[in-house]
């Protein structure tokens, strides 16, 4: 097994053509035919296809390329239909929600309409998807962990562009479609609402998300590091240990003291990737509807240490000492 | 593992680290501000800051004239703000500005050969309205321009027009069909970023709310939008910019509306967003019914001063040096000024 010694995949996983379990009724769902690509065996299983679309896939798809297109042609339509400046400025260009003054009415199309248009075949898209996850789960016998795992970030998006603006009464308080805004949006969200870093759903799903990148790389690193014993093969080793998995739980005890075990190790790394959009969702819907300025909160509540003032005479709102 | 691998795999990381390495910026400076923890640190980058002190220095001053004798008033005619002025002092300022503001052009730039009191050129109009403004900047904004003051130079440098003005900006063409949100577009007011593109117009000459953040913990019906705070964003921007500073210059940015744990230099800077204000309703907006089209904008307003137009990238225009002690003579406005301007905006 000496092919397992470098940071590479060595193994190209390849078989003759096989379509899968036999499905009943729904088979003709399952469409193209079958392909093999050497360079996909670089990444993961030779073999592409046959893919199993069904009306919801297809349907999703549509879905999502009118999302899609909607805001391709907005951002297109803000430069004058000048393809040169389409690409060159790309990063930059956006469709906005409506302004404030709609609140939660239909806008015109032209001022945010087309906003809402996308947002709703976006979201249409994203939950068919969602219940293929869900059924295709089904049809090979699987439970679903998968489906809510997805759920979960979907929870997350519904959040931001649905429930919250919703809850504030406003379309306008969601995230515009765009590169750069969708990220100046973040940061002026933050702004508006008295600094992020302060709201313990916001410390949580950051623990969460470096957790689960973490727990991934560990992951990773101690299935590759046994599989010369044989360790590559996991669900074996949850009810039948063997020297691999002896090993690996060995050395995270040396090194910590504490080990998960092959099947826990799963577990973690499920609950840690799922809680940072839920935690992350749960943060995002507090703020504006519950909790205005997240660092007075933080203060309210004491975890928000008071400093020095920077200078020896504390500095006043000058239109406080106008007014006196 | 073979020696021609080990030799490989070095090779490899040496070209790596050298190839980063000259990539990388030289370090930047960083001075503490606050107390430990605060994260109060104003970071420089060396070669900015060489530029800044190259482009910020103050031309020598000719030698003062005595304030005896008769006064211009008495001598000229059509002397309007300066007609206190003795007729060394004005001859001596008039010198000056020549120097700071048309050394190409001289006197022709404003005057007409025909009679030097003639308002025949829209030149010498706006030059009166701005001794009005530097005048009135100096005597009553020293919240903002403390001793150093301005004079013509803290912002003309030699040039007809200042390096950076600003007018009211429509945006880029636009498919007619679609409302432009006033953002998501390349900009160079905001710090090229996404942010709206014109972050003068509501603040510099309308006197919408800067202050979006909420002031209490819990909801009491402060209802300024995410897209407000993106506008403001953009202004902040056009400060850190003009001034080349990082937020911290002002802001603690743990909680950037808090002014008990800002710095006295944000203080400096709300007055100057009053006296930027008025300088643009008050006196450059009264040029333009007669200011000629090439001096406007898009929209027909007159090129008009932000934070830039005396800071240049300095975090106090030319450094701080004190120039006004040289010019007493725009120190102060006269009653004529007074209420002809100042009686208005107060």
């Amino acid at each position: 097994m000496i092919e397992y010694q470098n940071i590479f995949t060595q193994v190209q996983v390849d078989a003759p053509d096989y379509p899968g379990v036999p499905i009943g009724r729904d088979e003709y769902n399952r469409v193209g035919g079958i392909t093999h690509s050497w360079l996909a065996g670089k990444l993961g299983d030779a073999q592409i296809g046959p893919i199993y679309l069904g009306p919801f896939g297809v349907l999703s798809i549509i879905f999502g390329f009118m999302a899609f297109e909607i805001i391709g042609l907005n951002m297109w339509a803000s430069v004058n239909w000048d393809p040169i400046e389409f690409i060159r400025q790309l990063p930059w260009l956006a469709l906005e929600p409506p302004p404030p003054q709609y609140g939660l009415s239909i806008p015109p199309l032209n001022d945010g309409g087309w906003w809402l248009l996308a947002g709703f075949f976006l979201t249409a898209s994203i939950l068919l998807w969602w219940w293929r996850t869900f059924t295709l789960s089904q049809r090979l016998g699987m439970s679903n962990y998968l489906a809510w795992a997805f759920g979960a970030a979907i929870w997350l998006y519904l959040v931001l562009g649905f429930f919250r603006p919703i809850l504030m009464g406003s379309w306008s308080e969601a995230v515009p479609f765009g590169l750069f805004p969708h990220l100046d949006w973040t940061a002026a969200f933050s702004l508006r609402y008295g600094n992020l870093f302060y709201n313990p759903f916001h410390m949580l799903s950051i623990a969460f998300l470096y957790g689960s990148a973490i727990l991934f790389a560990m992951h990773g690193a101690t299935i590759l590091a046994v599989s010369r014993y044989g360790g590559d093969r996991e669900i074996d080793q949850v009810t039948d240990i063997g020297t691999a998995g002896e090993r690996s739980m060995l050395y995270w005890r040396w090194v910590m003291g504490f080990n998960a075990s092959m099947e826990s190790i799963h577990r973690w790394a499920w609950w840690f990737a799922v809680l940072t959009v839920i935690t992350g969702g749960i943060g995002i819907l507090l703020t504006g509807t519950v909790v205005e300025n997240w660092y007075l909160w933080g203060v309210k509540h004491g975890i928000a240490p008071a400093y020095p003032a920077i200078e020896a005479t504390p500095v006043m709102d000058p239109l406080m000492t106008e007014a006196q | 593992m073979n020696i021609t691998k080990t030799l490989k795999i070095a090779a490899v990381a040496l070209s790596g680290a050298l190839f980063l390495a000259a990539c990388d910026a030289p370090p930047p400076e960083s001075v503490q501000r606050g107390p430990a923890g605060t994260g109060m640190v104003l970071i420089y980058n060396g070669d900015d800051l060489d530029n800044v002190v190259a482009n910020n220095t103050v031309p020598e001053a000719p030698p003062q004239l005595p304030a005896g004798g008769p006064k211009a008033s008495e001598i000229y005619q059509n002397v309007e703000v300066l007609g206190d002025l003795s007729i060394g002092q004005f001859t001596r300022l008039m010198t000056s500005i020549t120097e700071w503001v048309s050394p190409e052009e001289g006197c022709n730039y404003c005057h007409v050969a025909e009679g030097f009191h003639l308002d025949t050129k829209y030149t010498k109009k706006v030059a009166r309205v701005m001794l009005a403004m530097t005048q009135r900047a100096n005597q009553d904004y020293g919240d903002h321009v403390g001793n150093a003051g301005v004079t013509c130079y803290t912002c003309h440098r030699g040039k007809n027009i200042p390096e950076y003005v600003w007018t009211t900006d429509p945006g880029g063409p636009h498919a007619a069909g679609i409302t432009t949100a006033m953002q998501n577009i390349a900009s160079e007011a905001a710090g090229n970023t996404s942010l709206p593109f014109d972050p003068f117009t509501p603040y510099f000459e309308q006197a919408q709310s800067i202050r979006v953040a909420g002031d209490t913990a819990l909801p009491e019906g402060n209802n300024s939008s995410i897209k407000q705070t993106e506008w403001i964003y953009s202004l902040m921007m056009h400060f850190s910019d003009s001034l080349g500073v990082n937020c911290t210059h002002c802001h603690n940015t743990r909680a950037f509306s808090d002014w008990e744990q800002s710095s006295p230099e944000r203080v400096k800077a709300w007055h100057g967003i009053q006296m930027v204000r008025e300088m643009n309703t008050q006196f450059i907006n009264r040029t333009t019914d007669w200011l000629p089209e090439h001096r406007k904008g898009p929209l027909g307003d007159p090129l008009k001063v932000n934070c830039g137009t005396c800071h240049q990238g300095a975090y106090q225009p030319l450094l701080g040096a004190n120039m006004i002690n040289d010019y007493p003579t725009l120190k102060t406005y006269n009653e004529a000024t007074k209420a002809a301007y100042v009686d208005d905006a107060e």
